[in-house]
């Protein structure tokens, strides 16, 4: 049951389309920021194939420039 | 179920918290509306900071526990590395804590099956066999192999045991393998090991070039800092200049490709165009740079008992300018496929007064037959244009290994070299003496063997007893069936210290049970200078002890409980304090062990409760003492040193037999050789096996698409994997490349042995193959 954090940043101008998108996706949840091209993206997915499934669909979104983690968190090991 | 419930929106807001934090520490000023920061003191998770256990660039991480067991890791806010930020494999690195086969009892041969001993069972017999060994055949029969994700304290006591107490220098790490070229070229040009500069370059530089290093993939919590610095600075431009198109060369404003080999022309080209157009930095050069040029023709080392010594003779600028004529940049078109216009592009970018430059390099320019020299040549730009030891102007060698700076270049586990200094050197032999508190004939003047002759020996029988500690040779070294079979051999003895099964473990007589990570205390140190401590946090499983301690363990049954006179509740404060004497002075001061309990890492020169940011420059550094603006103090000379070193070819190219590059490295999502990151689900499942990146040209003429098997065969043997066209990486045609992370295709049977003669160090990115459709 991975829980994750990231920075996303859009590709130049792209903030509105990144925030469009990542919002439309399953399990994730977007924080943007009032003043940057910056977006905080908190996912939470209850098993490895939804996350490896999110993980491809954020690869491929046109409107994100890079993705860099900040937050990781994984039980079903316990 | 409520109580799960809370957790896990806690556990949402304290991820949500960290990215906020991050964002505001990359991006001044920046605002999320009415974002709440969150504490994280719920009680549920407590938190302490670590440095990552994964590569060199020591991204500060707290780890979460939660009933005795690690389960979280976000990025420590307070560590100027990443400041909040990791990289996937640091997150998900706790559950490398917990992989379902972790060796936890030791394990000896008996009667040719490993049968599981009590530890200290296993201990007797490492140190009877040691004490046995060196007793028939010598002392220079037994050695250590160690790693630069040793802690500082593991390879300490390994060298004061094998140098100090046992009097043989078979001290060797596999930093060996990933970063002796940068030392032999910090000490070739500068006297004095490790960057001047600081990550802090990077919020400072105009240009980045790298420098056929995959920053995206390998050190990618500093590849999204200098992204994040494109976004918020208007002139940043980043320059990919490498032999394959990557990730890196993807993100890049350009992307440059060159021949496997040819940098060297590449960056005599660019010093040729700097004179040319009067780019040259005149007032520094002349204050602060001498000539030099070595010898030619050096060799490859692929012969066993190989010997070479470079001889440096002093040259005049003239004589520096006519050599550089051979390197025009037309002339250099031909050797490297980059256009002319490229290669003076590129000068001008490192030409412009009005921009600040840092290079970049990692193994593309260190695992090189002619490593020593391309960084020296890359040196020489910077240095002609006086950028460097100021913000934001670095040529910057970056490490792979989490500690392969602090273990194994500042400790010095390396068969030349001591805590400070060399064995060669009287003096330094003296100051090692007097600080283990050995008699000073004990310490040998004469190095052994570096890694792949220590590996040789091994083969031959002139090494009978090796201990190889967190490192898996039987997957790195190059050429490896020889290394392999020769570890078979029957009256060798080979103890391997790990925490999970490996093909090296596969060959151990003994296998010892290692603590991982935050298991124990230790101390890391990172590419930038910076000495990074960490308490032992959750407990190591079963009978798992630290390499430290077991190596103590040892020597005490040995009868050097003199030398090691330590309990386990105080050792490793006790093992810092006395190490820190060998630095002490204003070139290498570091900090006190109460020190680093409290930062979040501390760069050296630690002088006076100060951090140095930027060696050589005496605005910063208080080492400098010439009076002038800077004081290149590792020479005697208090100079920088420009050589002259030519192109010269690899040791194997391409022929009509075997008609192809082989280029191998790694992935982001493992580590190295996988024995970590392939237990870590996540990782695992994103890469689950290697393959062969071919180019969609090649592919086709050979008839194979996407997934199908691939033969990959040299003079040395032959691998078979499944091709990847298309994918991350992509290389041009005549080259293939393929990561080494898996066990389960032995790269390393197919790559060559050849090392820089200077530094003696493999080149694992250049030998000639030939391809069949399997
Ligand atoms: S970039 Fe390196 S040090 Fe940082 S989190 Fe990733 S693996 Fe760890």
């Amino acid at each position: 049951m991975p829980i994750f954090s990231y920075l996303a940043l859009p590709i130049d101008g792209a903030r509105e389309m990144l925030c469009t998108d990542l919002a439309k996706l399953p399990h994730c949840e977007i924080i943007p920021s009032d003043n940057r091209e910056v977006v905080v993206l908190v996912t939470d997915t209850p098993d490895d194939d939804t996350e490896n499934k999110l993980q491809k669909s954020l690869n491929n979104l046109q409107s994100l420039q890079s993705l860099s983690l900040t937050f990781g968190y994984d039980d079903k090991e316990k | 179920m409520t109580k799960k419930l809370n957790r896990r929106r806690f556990l949402k807001y304290a991820a949500a918290g960290s990215a906020v934090a991050t964002a505001g520490a990359l991006f001044p000023g920046i605002s999320f509306g009415d974002w709440q920061n969150l504490s994280n003191n719920s009680g549920l998770i407590s938190w302490q900071k670590a440095p990552c256990r994964f590569c060199g660039t020591g991204c500060g991480v707290l780890v979460g526990v939660s009933d005795g067991r690690a389960v979280a890791v976000k990025g420590d806010p307070n560590c100027s590395v990443n400041k909040g930020l990791c990289c996937m494999k640091g997150y998900h690195s706790v559950q490398m804590l917990y992989g379902k086969d972790r060796i936890t009892t030791a394990q000896v041969r008996k009667n040719g099956k490993m049968v599981e001993v009590p530890i200290q069972e296993a201990l007797d017999l490492v140190a009877e066999k040691l004490q046995e060994t060196k007793e028939k055949h010598g002392k220079d029969s037994v050695a250590i192999y160690g790693s630069g994700q040793w802690t500082i304290p593991d390879g300490y006591v390994a060298s004061k045991l094998f140098k100090g107490c046992l009097g043989t220098n078979n001290v060797e790490a596999n930093a060996r393998l990933c970063m002796a070229s940068a030392v032999t070229g910090f000490m070739t040009s500068f006297g004095i090991d490790e960057p001047m500069g600081c990550y802090e370059d990077m919020d400072h530089a105009n240009v980045f070039i790298t420098w056929g290093n995959n920053m995206a993939e390998m050190h990618p919590v500093l590849f999204s800092r200098i992204l994040a610095n494109r976004k918020r600075r208007t002139n940043v431009t980043v320059i990919d200049f490498a032999t394959r198109s990557t990730r890196t060369s993807q993100a890049a404003d350009k992307s440059i490709i060159f021949n496997p080999q040819s940098d060297l022309a590449v960056a005599n080209a660019i010093c040729y165009e700097i004179i040319k157009h009067n780019w040259v930095d005149w007032n520094f050069v002349n204050e602060h740079v001498s000539f030099y040029k070595g010898k030619t023709n050096i060799g490859y080392g692929t012969e066993d008992h190989f010997a070479f010594k470079d001889k440096a003779e002093p040259i005049g600028f003239e004589e520096y300018k006519l050599f550089l004529e051979d390197y025009t940049p037309e002339k250099v078109e031909k050797i490297s496929g980059v256009p002319a216009k490229d290669i003076k592009y590129m000068a001008a970018l490192y030409g412009d007064p009005d921009l600040k430059v840092t290079s970049f390099w990692c193994m593309g320019m260190n695992q090189h037959t002619r490593g020593t020299w391309i960084n020296n040549l890359v040196y020489n730009i910077h240095l002609l244009v006086g950028k460097i030891s100021t913000p934001g102007n670095s040529p910057f060698s970056l490490t792979g290994q989490p500690s392969a700076c602090g273990t194994v270049r500042e400790v010095g586990t390396l068969t030349h070299k001591l805590p400070h200094g060399v064995v060669m050197n009287e003096h330094h032999r003296k100051m090692a003496a007097e600080i283990w508190d050995v008699p000073v004939k004990n310490i040998d003047p004469k190095p052994t063997y570096h890694t792949v002759e220590m590996f040789r020996a091994l083969d031959r029988g002139d090494i009978k007893f090796i201990w190889i500690q967190v490192t898996n040779p039987m997957v790195t070294m190059p050429n490896l069936r020889r290394y392999r079979d020769g570890a078979l051999k029957d009256d060798r003895f080979v103890v391997v210290s790990d925490v999970y099964p490996t093909p090296t473990t596969d060959v151990a007589d003994v296998i010892l049970p290692s603590a991982l990570w935050v298991e124990q205390e230790g101390m890391f140190g990172n590419s930038e200078r910076r000495t990074q401590h960490f308490a032992q946090i959750v407990d190591p499983p079963g009978e798992a002890m630290s390499d430290t301690w077991q190596i103590i363990e040892v020597a005490k049954r040995l009868g050097f409980e003199k030398q090691f006179p330590w309990t386990e509740d105080n050792y490793i404060g006790k093992i810092w304090e006395e190490y820190r004497k060998f630095h002490a002075g204003p070139k290498h001061e570091m900090a006190s062990y109460e020190v680093l309990k409290k930062r979040s890492g501390v760069q050296w020169p630690f002088v006076n409760g100060k951090e140095t940011r930027w060696r050589f420059n005496p605005k910063y550094d208080p080492a400098c003492s010439n009076g002038k603006d800077f004081d290149f103090y590792g020479k005697k000379d208090h100079r920088a040193w420009i050589w002259a070193r030519p192109y010269e070819p690899a040791a194997e190219s391409p022929d009509n037999e075997y008609n192809f590059w082989l280029n191998t490295g790694r992935v982001i999502e493992h580590w190295h050789t996988g024995s970590l990151t392939r237990r870590i689900p996540v990782l695992h499942n994103a890469v689950p096996a290697s393959y062969v990146e071919i180019n969609p040209e090649d592919a086709t003429e050979l008839g194979v698409v996407n997934g199908e098997m691939v033969k990959i065969i040299s003079r040395r043997g032959e691998v078979t994997m499944p091709a990847q066209i298309r994918g991350r990486g992509v290389p041009p045609r005549g080259m293939v490349f393929v990561p080494f992370f898996d066990e389960s295709y032995l790269i390393n049977e197919v790559t060559l042995d050849a090392f820089c003669p200077i530094s003696k160090q493999p080149d694992y990115k250049k030998c000639a193959v030939r391809l069949e459709k399997a």
